[in-house]
């Protein structure tokens, strides 16, 4: 059964074909407003999350589809001590597919292993968020109209950030990209990821912290928020929160064609004037994002026969 | 040093010095109830210096632990006195309950009855990954 766990599950091909079903989505919604009659879309999220969950559930509504919902962990038999194994098993004798977000990592691999139907990883921990690795590689595409020849700048916290790890790993298999890496020291960029992905894919990469000196050569610039979940201490998270906050005075060196890009929900590292300039581009991501989980779905219901 | 031979069990050869112990504990051979030799730092003409571990019972080990500590070891089966089959385990791909994984974030912290698997991504640097979760074992 095909599952959607990492975003290297997908080949550079069906990245390119999810990527052009959801812009034909875009272009031609009716034609797929019908597409999952029937069809039932379970959403089990043992983790807070408002976007990702109505983004999958918008998108299942949009395909026809129907939802079955778990908001939280404590409503759910898992706080009864179920293992994710049985819940999988159970789950899949009333869906279609599943979209799971769990605080351990690893949690919808196991789910995958387990179920008859496809699995959909909606984000376990600090660890892996495909689909929002989709819904930026559409906003990309949207905006640049291409995946190679880009110098992208990801800011702020590069070590906890799973999405920058996600979205650097995708894009380390086009050619031509280069890499910025903007953080506090403390938050750089895991050394592992610079090794298994930047080094061994020859992707160039450079490292500062100082955003304003490297903002005229970015295409693309995806700012992270510092996330106060990810720290085991609170004094850490306050020294560090305010590292890197993207206004219009920065901005003023910055290519006319920049892409401003953020996984949000943002606290105040992107100024809200910023929002009404035109290369802001993260309320834009946050559509693309359910189209893209638009695409998913059928493809994964496509492949599993149903 | 003479160690007495064994008439049925296992003796691992060929274990590079030093690292008997850390076989010794990976097997968890402590709670065994027969007897069980480990000898370090035995001549050797191949090797210069290795360990060995003699087991004094027909048990199964986890031949995965084995060549995980040294892909080269050899495990030698013993029955009635007489070596009946030999192998060299060579590096494993798949680690399953050998290692367990430390990340307080991997789901295999809070499920008891999910395995421990370590799968081998880097063969020149040895480097074993959490199926789960990524983390690399130490």
């Amino acid at each position: 059964m095909r599952s959607l766990i990492d975003i290297r599950d997908l080949t550079v091909d069906e990245l390119y074909d999810l990527v052009n079903t959801a812009c034909d989505i875009i272009d031609n919604p009716a034609k797929y407003s019908e597409s999952c009659r029937g069809k039932k879309l379970a959403t089990l999220f043992f983790e807070p999350s408002t976007r990702t969950r109505l983004s999958f559930e918008a998108a299942m509504y949009e395909l026809g589809g129907n939802v079955l919902s778990v908001s939280s962990g404590s409503s759910s038999s898992a706080a009864k001590g179920e293992s994710i194994a049985d819940t999988a098993k159970t789950v899949s004798c009333y869906a279609d597919i599943i979209a799971m977000r769990h605080p351990k990592e690893g949690a919808p691999f196991v789910a995958a292993q387990n179920a008859t139907i496809p699995v959909i990883n909606a984000g376990d921990g600090g660890h892996n968020h495909p689909t929002q690795t989709l819904a930026d590689l559409l906003t990309i595409y949207r905006e640049k109209g291409r995946f190679d020849n880009l110098t992208i700048g990801f800011c702020g916290d590069l070590k906890f950030g799973r999405t920058v790890h996600s979205l650097i790993s995708a894009m380390s298999r086009y050619t031509g990209i280069k890499i910025v890496l903007i953080s506090p020291l403390e938050l750089k960029l895991p050394s592992y990821v610079k090794k298994d992905v930047l080094k061994k894919n020859g992707i160039p990469y450079t490292q500062t912290t100082d955003l304003l000196s490297v903002m005229p050569e970015l295409d693309i610039l995806y700012m992270t928020r510092v996330q106060r979940e990810r720290f085991f201490n609170e004094e850490d998270y306050l020294r560090l929160k305010d590292s890197y906050i993207l206004d219009m005075k920065k901005l003023e060196t910055a290519k006319k064609d920049l892409c401003i890009m953020h996984p949000l929900p943002r606290v105040n590292e992107i100024s809200v004037a910023v929002d009404d300039d035109p290369r802001a581009c993260y309320f834009k991501q946050v559509l693309n994002g359910k189209y893209m989980r638009m695409a998913l779905i059928l493809k994964l219901l496509e492949e599993a026969g149903r | 040093m003479n160690v007495d031979s064994i008439q049925n069990g296992i003796v691992i050869d060929h274990i590079s010095a030093g690292s008997g112990m850390k076989l010794y504990d990976l097997l968890d051979l402590d709670n065994l109830d027969c007897s069980v030799a480990i000898i370090k730092n035995v001549q050797s003409r191949k090797m210069g210096k290795k360990d060995i571990i003699k087991i004094d019972a027909d048990i199964e080990v986890n031949l995965d632990a084995i060549g995980y500590v040294d892909p080269e070891a050899t495990v030698n089966i013993i029955k009635d006195g007489e070596l009946v089959a030999k192998k060299v385990i060579g590096t494993p791909e798949i680690l399953t309950n050998v290692l367990k994984c430390k990340n307080p974030r991997c789901i295999t912290s809070c499920e008891q009855e999910l395995d421990h698997i370590f799968k081998l991504t880097d063969k020149s640097a040895k480097m074993y990954r959490c199926i789960y979760c990524e983390t690399k074992a130490k």
